[in-house]
């Protein structure tokens, strides 16, 4: 019933512009009736293009003044974050350069040259010159970025396997996350979802007869110990995922069916990060927020949010259904010994098994 | 069949030799003129429901959780006391994409278009076959017709994102979409581009032999140029698309393995061996990128035109312009990788991909260009086609600048599949081709029904949409900065995303604003197709064949001869004329030269 009644509000709403332009219609058929601009609309339209540049510029200062703390262009966390981030700086300023000339040259011409009967306009074809300065120039700007964005590139995407890695493995699944890791030898067991085994619980299709199985870790948090390369192994068991460390400058699409791989350092542990007066204030500032959405929460009678620390993320970024939104595992930069520590305390593969 | 019309001589008793009834002139018609009609309109239809869809996506996005009576209304059994499933949120997402991408600014730009101005523009009878072309438009409805049928099924539409990668879209396990959803959704597009193949094949061979005396390839308009490249374009790439989907259809019905392999789910292990599902990103990508420049060729080549004929001046560059149409298409080829740098394919292949792609900025940057020196020292004749055609410039511009950021590999990692994508496509491809579709409308009304659109309501159509894209996606560029990744259909698991939700609330604002303005232009062109003021035969005052034929539509165009054409389309404003312009059919004058392009 109500959705009958709101299909009929929607008609209505639908109907009430449709006549209010009607009557819009009809108000101006007595007036100019050729359709066709005259110098009065080319005059009107040509200030408003002045003041459409005038918004584009107030709409890039605000956005800039209110959001522009962006998260991806500063504190990143590994080693070859600040690459990255120096890379995307300087393209974000070359953009901005020929995004407000560009911007200016086509909304003041087409303010300054609004048409006026009876002149005429400069009959000028081409300018081989011309041509030939704003081919090149983008060809330099552009070369600059390609070289310096294939170096970073490749920096990344080599892993020195002689830096001795430490081996993880993420394994994706519809809707979560587990890591595995590979134990004293450094050498992840052979997997396949072939060999998934729920009744004893081999939830990774371990081969149970590989000895480099036997000390393999599966956990449901993500630890790593700061200042060591950590290589990742990435597999899924179901459909395509991607595994996002947005605050590493991380990303790698986990296949079904093949094994992918990214490899980063961490720099700043968890701790040291939300001791970060820019992080501390984002966090202060999201609990602000939540404060107010748990009021009205809690005036509906509904539980209250929890307060918001800050956490390193695991994210799905490939989109894999219904939960897609919720795939997520937390994941914690430590020191070393708390590291170590932390994996101490975790079962290995080979006694993690149920025997049946 | 184009010498069988050419032979006929048209006089203007002309409608009384073949009877026409109402299903040959408005069902069935093998006109050109007919059936660019008749894809402007189903390409409007589907846009409605294109546009609806991505403002429910938006409602949920800023408003998450929340029951809301028009999701109730508009969904059903999909919203449950008016909250949004998630399934359904996802399934929004890919037939919006799918809509808007193929069935609006592929057939609805480019089919209208094409139809409309290659043979009005060459100085042809009709297209090379008017029965294929017939069969093309067909095709497009029928496959338009299964798009909207797949939205009603059972266990909901296809689900898996507009680039359906496999296994998501093979596996009816894994969502339930990926059933009979996802098998109409293949079937349509299946069709799809059997219509797309038949109507680029008509547009090639019709630009190749049937131009009028005179009419070298050097004279074209640059609309001519830019439809046929996007018609050499889509020749050369849908078919891997078809291809695609048809091992696709193989995977997901025969039991084959080509892009599946590995597989538990629910449970239970598949049969599937030694497939990749990257080998579909390849396959897809090799489509889906070209599909980019399918549809912004053709909104740019209505845009030169509207351009030049608005500012009273050649086009600047025209040699140039040509140029970097057609090594946008040759660099539009090779550039697929860039959607797949984190595919797990070999980074090698990413910095190729990279050096590829950041190359297609050069053509570009130089169309861009040429557009405002065409505009410098002009007698700008702000009419609402030539604001839409400035608007493109400028969206084109705002959104094609953020590729150099997307384009390039490592900067890629950070920022793929967030928000910031969302916010770069959607301007460069989604606004431009809009806005191109608009300018072409709105300049090509008065030759298409005879009538003027209401410029008044134009106006107000193109500033409120103009101010709202720019407010729906220029802060979406931040809150992809900010980490966040599409296709979501709720941020409120992550708390790290708290503060960009006040960000949501306003984007959804500015998009249901320019949702409604959209009615506006809706009520211009229905009324004005009937109760418009009637066109005079050339109202732009513009150089090309297409303003010699007479208002009243006719089989074969022009009444007798068809003209001959003596110079390029862009003597505007040439001295030594009285006239601002010169159409193409005019003869040079005594010692006038033809300027050399």
């Amino acid at each position: 019933m109500t959705g009958l009644l709101t299909i009929l509000i929607l008609l209505g709403i639908t109907i009430a512009i449709w006549q209010m332009v009607k009557i819009f219609d009809l108000a101006q058929a007595n007036k100019d009736t050729s359709q066709i601009a005259n110098d009065k609309d080319n005059s009107v339209h040509g200030y408003l293009m002045l003041a459409f540049l005038g918004f584009i510029y107030l709409i890039t200062i605000i956005s800039f003044a209110l959001w522009g703390d962006l998260p991806l262009v500063s504190n990143s966390a590994s080693e070859h974050g600040p690459e990255i981030d120096r890379l995307m700086i300087i393209s974000m300023v070359v953009i901005f350069i020929v995004q407000t000339i560009t911007q200016f040259l086509l909304h003041y011409f087409a303010f300054k040259y609004k048409g006026e009967k009876g002149r005429k306009a400069l009959f000028y074809a081409d300018n081989d010159k011309l041509e030939f300065i704003w081919t090149i120039i983008p060809v330099i700007t552009l070369a600059g970025l390609i070289m310096y964005g294939l170096f970073t590139w490749n920096d990344i995407m080599n892993i020195d396997e002689e830096e001795d890695p430490i081996v993880v493995e993420l394994y994706a699944q519809q809707f979560n996350w587990k890591a595995r890791y590979a134990g004293e030898d450094n050498v992840l067991g052979k997997a396949n979802v072939r060999l998934i085994n729920l009744d004893n619980a081999n939830i990774l299709g371990l081969d149970e007869s590989d000895p480099n199985a036997q000390d393999d870790i599966i956990t449901t948090e993500l630890h790593l110990p700061v200042g060591k390369p950590i290589l990742f192994k990435m597999r899924s068991q179901d459909v395509l995922h991607s595994a996002y460390m947005p605050h590493f400058r991380a990303q790698m699409n986990c296949v079904p069916g093949m094994i992918t791989q990214f490899a980063f350092t961490p720099t700043v542990t968890t701790e040291e990060m939300r001791l970060n007066p820019e992080i501390y204030e984002k966090v202060r500032n999201i609990n602000k927020i939540r404060n107010e959405n748990s009021k009205k929460l809690q005036a509906k009678g509904e539980e209250p949010l929890d307060r918001y620390e800050f956490d390193y993320l695991l994210l799905c970024n490939k989109i894999c259904g219904k939960s897609h939104y919720n795939m997520q595992m937390k994941i914690i930069v430590e020191t070393e010994e708390e590291y170590n520590a932390w994996l101490q305390e975790q079962k290995i593969f080979k006694n993690s098994l149920v025997q049946n | 069949m184009s010498a069988h019309v050419d032979t006929h001589t048209h006089d203007d008793d002309h409608g009384h030799h073949h009877k026409e009834t109402f299903v040959t002139k408005y069902i069935f018609s093998q006109d050109h003129k007919m059936i660019a009609k008749q894809y402007l309109i189903t390409g409007l239809i589907m846009g409605i429901i294109g546009i609806l869809m991505s403002l429910l996506m938006r409602m949920q996005i800023a408003w998450p959780e929340k029951p809301n009576v028009i999701f109730e209304a508009l969904l059903g059994k999909w919203a449950p006391g008016g909250v949004m499933d998630a399934d359904i949120y996802l399934a929004l997402v890919t037939i919006h994409g799918t809509i808007m991408v193929f069935f609006v600014l592929t057939a609805g730009l480019s089919g209208t278009f094409s139809n409309l101005l290659i043979p009005l523009q060459i100085g042809a009878r009709d297209m090379a076959s008017g029965f294929l072309n017939m069969i093309s438009y067909w095709l497009f409805f029928l496959s338009s017709v299964i798009m909207v049928i797949s939205l009603f099924v059972e266990a909901g539409p296809a689900a898996a994102g507009w680039t359906i990668y496999p296994p998501l879209s093979a596996l009816p396990l894994a969502q339930g979409g990926s059933g009979a959803g996802m098998t109409l959704w293949l079937v349509s597009m299946a069709i799809f581009i059997a219509s797309s193949l038949l109507g680029s094949l008509n547009y090639i061979v019709t630009v190749l032999n049937l131009r009028t005396k005179g009419m070298s390839m050097t004279r074209l308009p640059l609309t001519i140029w830019a439809f046929f490249i996007t018609a050499v374009i889509g020749v050369v790439s849908f078919p891997v698309l078809l291809s695609a989907a048809l091992l696709l259809i193989m995977d997901r019905s025969f039991g084959t393995s080509f892009f599946l392999s590995d597989i538990f789910i629910q449970g239970e292990v598949l049969h599937y061996q030694g497939g990749s599902p990257v080998l579909f990103e390849h396959l897809f990508w090799f489509l889906g990128h070209p599909e980019v420049y399918i549809v912004l060729l053709p909104a740019l080549g209505i845009t030169s035109e509207v351009i030049a004929t608005n500012a009273r001046k050649p086009i600047f560059g025209y040699r140039a312009m040509v140029a970097s149409i057609i090594a946008i298409a040759f660099l539009s080829t090779i550039v697929w990788g860039h959607h797949m740098f984190i595919s797990g394919m070999n980074p090698f292949l990413g910095s190729v991909f990279t050096f590829t792609t950041l190359l297609i900025a050069i053509p570009s940057a130089v169309k861009a260009f040429n557009y405002i020196t065409t505009l410098w020292k002009g007698n700008l004749q702000l009419n609402p086609a030539m604001l839409f055609s400035i608007g493109l410039v400028s969206t084109f511009i705002t959104g094609g600048l953020t590729g150099i950021i997307l384009g390039d590999s490592a900067l890629d990692i950070n920022v793929h599949d967030t928000y910031f994508v969302v916010a770069h496509f959607h301007l460069v491809m989604g606004i431009s081709a809009l806005y191109g579709l608009f300018a072409g409308v709105y300049h090509w009304f008065p030759k298409m029904f005879g009538r003027m659109l209401n410029k008044n309501l134009g106006y107000i159509h193109f500033w409120v949409t103009a101010v709202c894209a720019y407010g729906v996606f220029f802060p979406m560029h931040f809150i992809g900065m900010a980490g966040l990744p599409r296709r979501y259909y709720t941020n409120s698991n992550f708390p790290l995303f708290d503060d960009t939700q006040n960000v949501q609330v306003l984007i959804t604002i500015f998009a249901l604003v320019a949702g409604l303005v959209q009615l506006v232009f809706l009520y211009n062109f229905i009324h004005s197709m009937f109760y418009g003021k009637k066109a005079e035969q050339n109202p732009w005052r513009s150089n090309t064949l297409e303003w010699t034929t007479p208002v009243e539509h006719m089989h074969g165009n022009w009444p007798g001869d068809i003209p001959h054409v003596h110079r390029w389309a862009y003597d505007y404003s040439k001295p030594g004329h009285d006239e601002d312009f010169v159409p193409q059919h005019i003869p040079l004058k005594d010692g006038e030269e033809e300027l050399q392009h």
